[in-house]
């Protein structure tokens, strides 16, 4: 037909790649209003090169001063991590256990609406704040100490496990807890032989990946005083004792990474 | 069949674990009964504070009723400047953490040396929180919020080049081989074999870290790097509470907004 | 046994999936339903152990009104209503022996429950039921490990455990091939009639339905068109079910298949008093 021929020789000669942003006046538009956004920004934060290069001279200097780094107050620096570990390992534990109610009632297809909704508002907002705020109004009622940390760290974690419980259990195939119900079983029954089998191995994966996270956050709480290496490292940083504070930053970074490996040890034998 | 046979055949016990199976498990369960025991028995914990705790939690929150809400007119520059560190540093670390994702995965990266370098970069960042990063940066640059750019740039460095790295072990060395078997040059490589696969990682990294990010810029002002943690610090500190709890509550609001762009625009990246 | 009046159940969409259903079962026998999509069988079978609550209408098992139970006589009554799932609704997670024995969660404690502490009268039943449907030595494999044939019987296994006095049975063969199908099928009649237990079955293959039943009741827009036995069957009951088709390939030819396989039906009618041994060890 006339028109077959007719596509065939007006075949396109032209061609780009689809965008991920189909409209030109779109895409363009955020670009300028990127490059727009930089230079305001720039300017109201007052950075200019000024400040850039006399901080550069002074990074070099605490740099020198910082290697080789210090170990000889190694006592201090023990009692700091060996602190962090406790406050991370309670806080672990005790978020362990609460996140299982927390959990449970956050999770639409176990619990009638109400408790579900307070369930998941608990969670929202224990997540919201920094737990730097958090662990400054637990020093304000418990005191400076390890108490405060704990705490922060209880309320991280459990909002932690507990979100990514009840997301696990509404993502269950629902047929399951049918059949199990269809025997007779009452709602404990339900829990142990259905919910927990399924629920359980990535409940303690993320258990156990939180027990690494708290190490990191240990060292934070510790700034506002709420004990842990954190205040150790506070405190040579205002005494400019910048050659400690390389030897305890090292040691958390030698932390954390072996955490991590642990953490996918236990993870990959859970599986 | 006879009665021997009967009970052989189908036993009236059943375990579910064999005797070693069990034993492992009871190891666990008692060494980590152990673990948190030395943990919060050293702890030097004043279990006396509870007692009257809750009235203590009470008499905070009747001070923090009403908000404060005159002081709303010396928010909004802090605020402002908390989101721009957020923005700024997200931005900053896009820059770094690309070439060293590259660095850090196994197909991409030149020798087993720079993977290790790749490797320990990312957990370094990984391992210091932004407000530590926080006080290094106040000392090197002093106060202000390009301290705070800096810190929340070299956390946020190990996080994204984590995610990216592993994006780019996974993908598909068919596509990569096809191009490779054109004759293109390792960047033309790079840029048409390895890119499009990874871009929508990063997107949506990018965007999940700035989120993130606007939470910890809130505080990097406690220790002097800039955004709405400075006067946060302060009027803790001087027991204002009502002033606290109007800042907080904004702090609720701006976190809710970005949570709600992050998930629409990675919603619409999937 | 069983006594369904007036049976009404009203999603909350406004969709009537059962509109005044009534039949009763007075004697061991297999029942399957047939019926389309949309008809209402899955509701009426999930209606009787009140999985769905219907909305109004009376179920009596024996001489309990199901409809009028609350939460622990529920659980009592479910005891005895063995229910078997299309998709097999095992826990995944959990050993062939632990699903089978799950059966019986409504006759033991909670600690017992939690221990796996079973009464040896119910293991050994669990091991005697496992050699029955043909799983001999898998009560240790983890039940995501098994195919589906393997999980359906496994679910039938668990059904059968409750010693249920009427068995539900959802679409049993729905996922499985046609062997397999066959297989199942003849499985849950040899059982059903060895443990002298009536059972209703939800079916969608009517030549299936024919073989294996005694009696077969079609459902359509939630009525009950059709309670007869599979020689009633013919093609203008199953317009009236599900509408106009060319239904003689979907009939079975009675007297044709009789003289080829020796009617299936007629084989299975006399239960093996050997095979009753489940139950006795258990009664005694």
């Amino acid at each position: 037909m006339t028109a077959q021929n007719q596509n065939e020789d007006a075949a396109p000669r032209q061609w780009q790649t689809i965008k991920l942003i189909e409209n030109p006046y779109w895409r363009y538009g955020l670009v300028i209003l990127a490059i727009a956004y930089l230079f305001y920004s720039v300017g109201t934060l007052d950075i200019n090169w000024h400040r850039m290069s006399t901080g550069l001279t002074r990074a070099n200097n605490m740099f020198s001063r910082m290697v080789p780094p210090d170990f000889t107050r190694w006592e201090l620096l023990v009692k700091g991590i060996l602190e962090s570990l406790q406050m991370a390992f309670a806080a672990s534990f005790f978020g362990m256990i609460l996140a299982v109610p927390l959990g449970l009632c956050g999770a639409s297809n176990l619990v009638p609406r109400p408790v579900y909704l307070v369930a998941r508002a608990i969670i929202v907002l224990s997540r919201t704040f920094h737990e730097i705020i958090i662990a400054i109004f637990f020093v304000k009622i418990f005191g400076f100490g390890p108490l405060a940390g704990v705490l922060t760290l209880v309320v991280a974690s459990t909002s932690f496990i507990s979100k990514m419980l009840a997301e696990d259990i509404e993502n269950m195939p629902p047929g399951q807890l049918e059949a199990v119900r269809a025997t007779g079983a009452s709602f404990p029954k339900l829990l142990i032989y259905c919910i927990s089998p399924q629920a359980l191995p990535r409940y303690l994966g993320v258990s156990i990946y939180r027990l690494d996270a708290n190490i990191r956050h240990s060292t934070v709480v510790g700034i506002v005083g709420a004990g842990g290496i954190g205040q150790v490292l506070a405190a040579t940083f205002s005494r400019y004792d910048y050659d400690f504070s390389l030897a305890i930053l090292m040691i958390i970074v030698a932390l954390v990474f072996l955490g991590e490996v642990f953490s996918n040890w236990v993870r990959s034998g859970l599986r | 069949m006879t009665l021997e046979e009967h009970a052989q055949k189908y036993p009236e016990v059943w375990q579910r674990f064999n005797p070693r199976q069990t034993l492992i498990r009871y190891v666990w369960y008692l060494s980590i009964v152990a673990v948190a025991t030395w943990s919060v028995s050293n702890l030097d914990i004043p279990w006396i504070y509870f007692l009257d705790a809750h009235v203590q939690a009470m008499d905070l929150a009747t001070r923090m009723w009403p908000p404060d809400l005159d002081f709303v007119d010396k928010l909004y520059d802090p605020l402002i400047e908390t989101i721009h560190i957020a923005t700024l540093g997200t931005l900053v670390t896009i820059l770094i953490a690309f070439p060293v994702a590259f660095l850090a995965a196994r197909n991409t990266t030149f020798n087993s040396t720079t993977w290790f370098i790749g490797r320990l970069i990312l957990v370094t960042s990984r391992s210091v929180n932004t407000v530590v990063w926080g006080l290094l940066f106040v000392a090197i640059f002093g106060p202000g919020p390009l301290a705070g750019i800096w810190a929340i740039a070299f956390r946020s460095i190990g996080f994204m080049g984590k995610l990216v790295a592993e994006a780019i072990e996974e993908i598909d060395l068919g596509a990569v081989e096809a191009i490779e078997a054109t004759g293109a040059s390792r960047l033309q490589v790079l840029w048409i074999g390895i890119l499009p696969q990874v871009m929508p990682v990063i997107y949506g990294t990018t965007i999940y870290r700035w989120d993130i990010n606007i939470r910890e810029s809130t505080v990097l002002g406690f220790v002097g790097a800039g955004g709405i943690g400075i006067q946060l610090y302060s009027s803790i500190n001087l027991f204002a509470w009502q002033e606290v709890s109007l800042m907080l509550t904004s702090v609720f609001a701006v976190v809710l907004v970005s949570e709600f762009i992050s998930a629409a625009v990675r919603q619409r990246i999937s | 046994m069983l006594t369904i009046q007036n049976l009404v159940k009203v999603y909350p969409t406004g969709a009537k999936a059962l509109n005044d259903v009534s039949f009763s079962v007075d004697e061991p026998q297999v029942i399957t339903i047939i019926g389309p999509s949309g008809a209402g069988k899955s509701t009426l079978i999930r209606c009787i152990n009140r999985l769905v609550e219907p909305s109004s209408g009376k179920i009596m098992l024996g001489d309990t009104d199901i409809v009028s139970l609350r939460s622990s006589g529920l659980r009592k009554a479910r005891r005895r209503m063995g229910m078997i799932f299309q998709e097999y609704n095992l826990v995944e997670r959990l050993t062939v022996m632990e699903n089978v024995l799950s059966g019986r969660l409504g006759y033991i404690g909670f600690w017992r429950a939690y221990r796996r502490k079973y009464p040896p009268d119910d293991v050994s039943a669990a091991f005697k039921l496992l050699d029955r449907v043909g799983l001999e030595g898998y009560h240790n494999t983890r039940a995501d490990a098994l195919s589906g044939g393997q999980r359906q019987r496994v679910g039938i296994a668990r059904a059968l455990m409750q010693r249920p006095e009427l068995l539900l049975v959802d679409e049993p063969t729905a996922s499985l091939d046609p062997k397999t199908s066959r297989q199942i099928m003849r499985l849950l009649v040899e059982l059903a009639r060895e443990h002298n237990t009536p059972a209703l079955i939800n079916i969608h293959d009517v030549a299936l339905a024919q073989t294996f039943s005694d009696r077969i009741i079609g459902l359509a827009d939630g009525r009950t068109v059709f309670d007869g036995t599979t020689e009633d069957v013919t093609a203008d009951v199953l317009t009236q079910i599900y509408g106009e088709e060319d239904w003689s390939t979907t009939i079975r030819k009675v007297d044709e298949e009789d003289e080829e396989n020796g009617d299936e039906a007629k084989k299975m009618k006399k239960p093996d008093p050997q095979k009753g041994l489940v139950r006795e060890a258990s009664a005694g």
